[in-house]
């Protein structure tokens, strides 16, 4: 079941079977809405002067009279936040209203100094967004696995998705509540340093339809939130949090082809899982809200259990009840928080002690001068620039910090004597090509954590003059391994292509890294053409 | 009596030695030790011996190239924080309650020199227009013991008419200091929305709530606004239009001046004596020059229904952090009245109620907003009555709250609108109860008003009168 449920859309065999052997499917997908917070960075925090980074500073060290809302004191709009909130908006393509304002959302909770947060309800900074993701990082159909592991084998087959950005808004973060034993009691203690620190709230439409798609978006959006500065995003701080939204519907009773029931193992997923649907109409009556999750694998965790919950009673004829669950990581359980009679009225109306802001065309069209080179857009360039595979450019692009370094090294390539080599003046010169320290860099050749891009073309420039084996060693390397590994030899020739890629290791090791994997690799594919099929 | 005289009269005397900070502040604490047993003004007196080394302090360092206000004793409506002085809102639910910061109104008197005699006894969270509403006992009207001073700054007002201080600071939601004022016979200022800060003052009603001055006149009013106006980095809402130097421009002649009467205010529901009070003032106003016409403010009769949805559902909100885990006090220290208004708000802001209530009000208030500036562009201030009835009976208010709402008519239209109102004095009724007039401006238009009442107070002396009070 858990393999299963991977996927976007589920299947369930009835019990009972038509007279012609027409077996009837109920198709269940998933839909999921996210809500993820993050705390910006900003110096200070949202509406006052005191640090926005709280973490471990000693309890209640870092407030002031406006975020512990003591009588009479007003918040003041942090410019910064509200720069830093916008430029999110834009990065992820959302349309930046004129017209803007906070509101109250009024609630009691211990951790709430004024009774209310402040925050956005219909007039946020940012609306109707989009993020693009590539779904077929998905799962691999037939080994059910993430498929990253073969990527190599997808390459210029990535199927697109547009996940919709409802709104992006910002607000206010609440105190912490502490539950300790003080001299022998049970007591909660409340610490506000956090209170008051500016939050950003993104809410996608409920466009996500498997527990990985919505870890690839948020992987996406991490690397998003990490490129324009705004947040560390740092999940163990809690400075990102995710509320999934999840609800399953069948999508419909349909009769299958012809088939033996002892053929179930091979029935084929009836609607394609990449086949992106956006239908929103038809919603099912009822949503979870799984509140307050700070990874992303917790994330998929608790929307693959509410699916298998949901679609458990489903089974049963039942309808899962519309509630806010929490998250149990101990047990990797959901348990129920409230249910919808529970829900709060917050009572939202416009914040009086701020005013609602305007923006003037010019001040809109500087922001988006203000966006650095967003990853999509890194990647197609390094594609572009620098002849890479899509793969290799994703992996590269993968983390800011690796984009960097890359692109570091590019740029010294050609300075005469960085490569290190006497005689040479460049790396171009050496045949050091972009791809090459591509591959170094994601082969893990050196650690790019410990070598420096200097150090790094060295290195490259050092291996590129070893001298390579002669092709005739390479082909009695090869055919020595073919001949001790007959049973990879039958795969391969059966279609398991997979198999090459061991074979090419075991050569590698063969020449002790006297070649290139390339080489190699077509020498092989040579070779085993001419052994015969088993 | 030295605290008879004007703000700048009294620096003029200490400039030249006629008397001391420490003789006029002797007076006033007398004053209170004398009154305040019967008037009730205050809710915290500062110790004697810290405001006379204060004003000794302040003789010593003497008035050369200071402020009009140094060394002039003052009191605040106790709605202000004042770091380790006690601020209650005159609510149990803050007894006891000792603020860690100043408001800034508060700072910038401190800073100027002015001494603070006390924190004054008013309506709790300013919700009344009596000041019955208070958990410190009602405050009694110094020109009748019996009668009520008006609120929600009772007690800065009362406090002034026995001279128990120069000035006060007030606050004004939808007639705070306009009330009290009228009827205590003095003369207050509710500013612009956004003149004054309102950091640190406990809120009402945020977008209505003002911070303003109280004194016996509008020359003293000019003198205190110029000191507390401006634009405060603690308040976002605190405006950035320069502050005029109200006082150097007081004597400007207000011939050619408009003054707009509303038809709707001088109809049923108004005393007759009120009535023909303004309506001698307007007289003697016209004999200065000014022109008066007949203007019509329609829309101004849903003033009581827009004013009391918005106003507590701010209030509702703004007063949920006396949730009775970090005051000291529970919730049920909230009077009847409070109760009532956050019920009232609570109900407003409630999902299915919202458009009908809270949202139409809001409608309404860009309706009143528009009106007011027709109005303003055929006048350049409007004349009407602060309060529909002279001073009530201490419990005739407060225990009917529908009349209670209905006290503040004239008062709470200004508020939604954010337009400046200056009430002076302008008579007495037959049995010697103070009668108020309000002159409304436009947006910051704080100047012509206190110019307007200026020449008013020049060439009339009700606002010199005061009560006959016996120890």
């Amino acid at each position: 079941m858990k393999g299963i449920l991977r996927f976007g859309r589920y299947q369930m065999v009835l019990p009972f079977a038509q007279n012609d052997n027409t077996i009837m499917y109920i198709n269940y997908e998933s839909i999921i809405g996210l809500e993820i917070h993050v705390e910006l960075k900003t110096k200070s925090k949202m509406f006052c002067g005191c640090y926005a980074d709280w973490f471990g500073k000693s309890p209640n060290s870092n407030t002031c009279p406006v975020c512990l809302g003591l009588p009479g004191a007003l918040p003041v709009t942090n410019k910064k936040a509200v720069e830093w909130c916008v430029l999110l908006g834009i990065a992820l393509n959302c349309e930046i209203p004129e017209f803007s304002k906070f509101d109250r959302k009024n609630y009691f909770y211990p951790d709430l100094a004024k009774g209310y947060q402040i925050s956005q309800y219909d007039k946020p900074f940012a609306i109707n967004g989009s993020l693009e993701i590539n779904t077929n990082q998905l799962i691999n159909q037939s080994t059910n696995k993430p498929i990253n592991a073969t990527m190599k084998q997808l390459n210029n087959e990535t199927m697109k998705k547009k996940i919709r950005i409802r709104r992006v808004h910002l607000e206010e973060d609440t105190g912490k509540l502490l539950h300790d034993v003080v001299g022998g009691k049970r007591v909660s203690l409340i610490d506000f340093n956090r209170s008051g620190v500016p939050l950003v709230e993104i809410v996608t439409e409920p466009d996500i339809r498997s527990s990985e798609e919505a870890r690839i978006f948020l992987k996406k959006l991490y690397q998003i939130i990490r490129c324009i500065g705004i947040s560390d995003a740092d999940m163990e701080k809690g400075s990102l949090r995710i509320e999934p939204n999840i609800s399953v519907r069948e999508t419909s009773l349909r009769a299958s082809v012809k088939q033996s029931l002892s053929a179930q193992t091979d029935i084929k997923i009836a609607t394609s899982p990449s086949a992106p649907r956006n239908d929103t109409n038809d919603l099912p009556s009822y949503k979870v809200e799984v509140k307050n999750i700070n990874s992303f694998s917790f994330t998929r965790k608790a929307i693959d259990f509410e699916i298998a919950r949901h679609i458990d009673l489903l089974n049963h004829g039942e309808t899962p009840i519309q509630e806010t669950r929490g998250w149990d990581e101990k047990k990797g359980i959901t348990y129920s928080q409230r249910s919808k009679e529970e829900a709060h009225d917050y009572r939202y109306f416009p914040e009086p002690d701020i005013p609602p802001i305007r923006w003037a065309e010019s001040q809109i069209s500087n922001f988006k001068l203000q966006i650095p080179e967003l990853p999509n857009v890194k990647l197609a360039r390094f594609m572009k620039d620098y002849q890479l595979s899509e793969y290799d450019a994703i992996i590269l692009t993968d983390e800011k910090e690796t984009a960097e370094y890359f692109e570091k090294t590019i740029s010294l390539k050609d300075t005469p004597g960085v490569a290190g080599v006497q005689g040479f003046p460049g790396g171009g010169e050496i045949g050091i090509i972009p791809k090459t320290i591509a591959n170094w860099i994601i082969n893990k050749k050196a650690d790019i954590n410990k070598v420096s891009p200097e150090k790094l073309l060295k290195l490259i420039a050092d291996q590129t003059q070893r001298s390579i084996i002669p092709d005739d060693e390479l082909e009695k390397v090869i055919k020595k391994i073919l001949l001790e590994n007959p049973r990879a030899m039958a795969d391969y020739k059966s279609g398991k292509e997979n198999v090459l890629m061991f074979l090419l290791g075991q050569v590698m090791r063969g020449v002790k890294g006297k070649s290139n994997a390339e080489d190699i690799k077509q020498k092989l594919k040579l070779l085993l053409n001419l052994y015969p099929d088993v | 009596m030295l605290a008879d005289k004007s703000i700048s009269e009294i620096a003029r005397a200490f400039r030249d030695k006629e008397f001391s900070s420490e003789d006029l502040v002797k007076e006033c604490l007398a004053n209170i030790e004398k009154y305040n047993p019967q008037i009730n003004a205050f809710i915290t007196k500062i110790d004697k011996d810290i405001v006379l080394s204060e004003a000794r302090q302040k003789d010593r360092q003497g008035f050369a190239g200071k402020s009009l206000l140094f060394g002039i004793p003052y009191v605040l409506k106790d709605s202000y924080v004042t770091r380790g002085i006690m601020t209650t809102a005159a609510s149990n639910v803050l007894k006891n309650y000792l603020p860690q910061y100043d408001a800034t109104v508060y700072c910038k008197l401190k800073e100027t020199g002015a001494i603070l005699l006390g924190k004054m006894n008013m309506d709790a969270w300013g919700h009344g227009g009596s000041s019955e509403n208070t958990d410190f006992s009602p405050v009694h009207n110094p020109w009748d013991l019996t009668r009520v001073a008006g609120g929600s700054s009772g007690g800065p007002a009362a406090a002034i008419a026995a001279r128990m201080c120069l000035f006060a600071i007030g606050e004004d939601t939808g007639g705070s200091i306009r009330n009290p004022a009228a009827w205590c016979n003095i003369t207050g200022l509710k500013v612009s929305y956004g003149r004054v800060s309102r950091y640190g003052c406990i809120a009402y009603a945020s977008s209505f709530d003002t911070v303003g001055p109280m004194a016996k006149s509008a020359e003293d009013c000019a003198i205190i606004l110029e000191t507390i106006a401006g634009h405060d980095m603690y308040d976002g809402t605190s405006s950035k239009n320069e502050v005029p130097r109200y006082s150097q421009k007081l004597a400007t002649p207000i011939k050619n001046v408009t003054v707009g009467m509303p038809e709707e205010f001088f109809q049923k529901g108004l005393d007759r004596e009120i009535k023909k009070a303004i309506e001698t003032a307007v007289e003697k106003l016209q004999k200065l020059g000014v022109k008066s016409k007949v203007i019509s403010l329609p829309m101004i009769e849903y003033g009581i229904p827009v004013y009391y949805l918005i106003g507590p559902s701010e209030t509702s909100s703004n007063l949920a952090r006396y949730d009775g885990i970090r005051y000291g006090e529970t919730r049920s220290n909230f009077t009847g009245e409070t109760m009532r208004r956050i019920m009232i708000g609570t109900y407003a802001l409630s999902a299915g109620y919202y458009d009908a209530y809270y949202k139409k009000a809001q409608k309404a208030r860009t309706l009143f907003i528009r009106e007011y500036e027709k109005a303003l562009n055929e006048c350049d201030v409007i004349l009407m009555p602060v309060n529909p009835t002279p001073p009530t009976k201490i419990g005739e208010l407060i225990n009917d709250p529908v009349q209670n709402l209905l006290a503040d008519i004239y008062t709470v239209s200004q508020n939604p609108v954010g337009v400046p109102s200056l009430a002076i004095p302008c008579g007495f009724t037959k049995s010697g109860l103070p009668i108020g007039m309000q002159l409304v401006g436009k947006m910051f238009a704080e100047e012509k008003l206190l110019q307007v009442g200026y020449a008013y107070q020049q060439m009339n002396s009700w606002h010199n009168q005061k009560p006959k009070l016996t120890p």
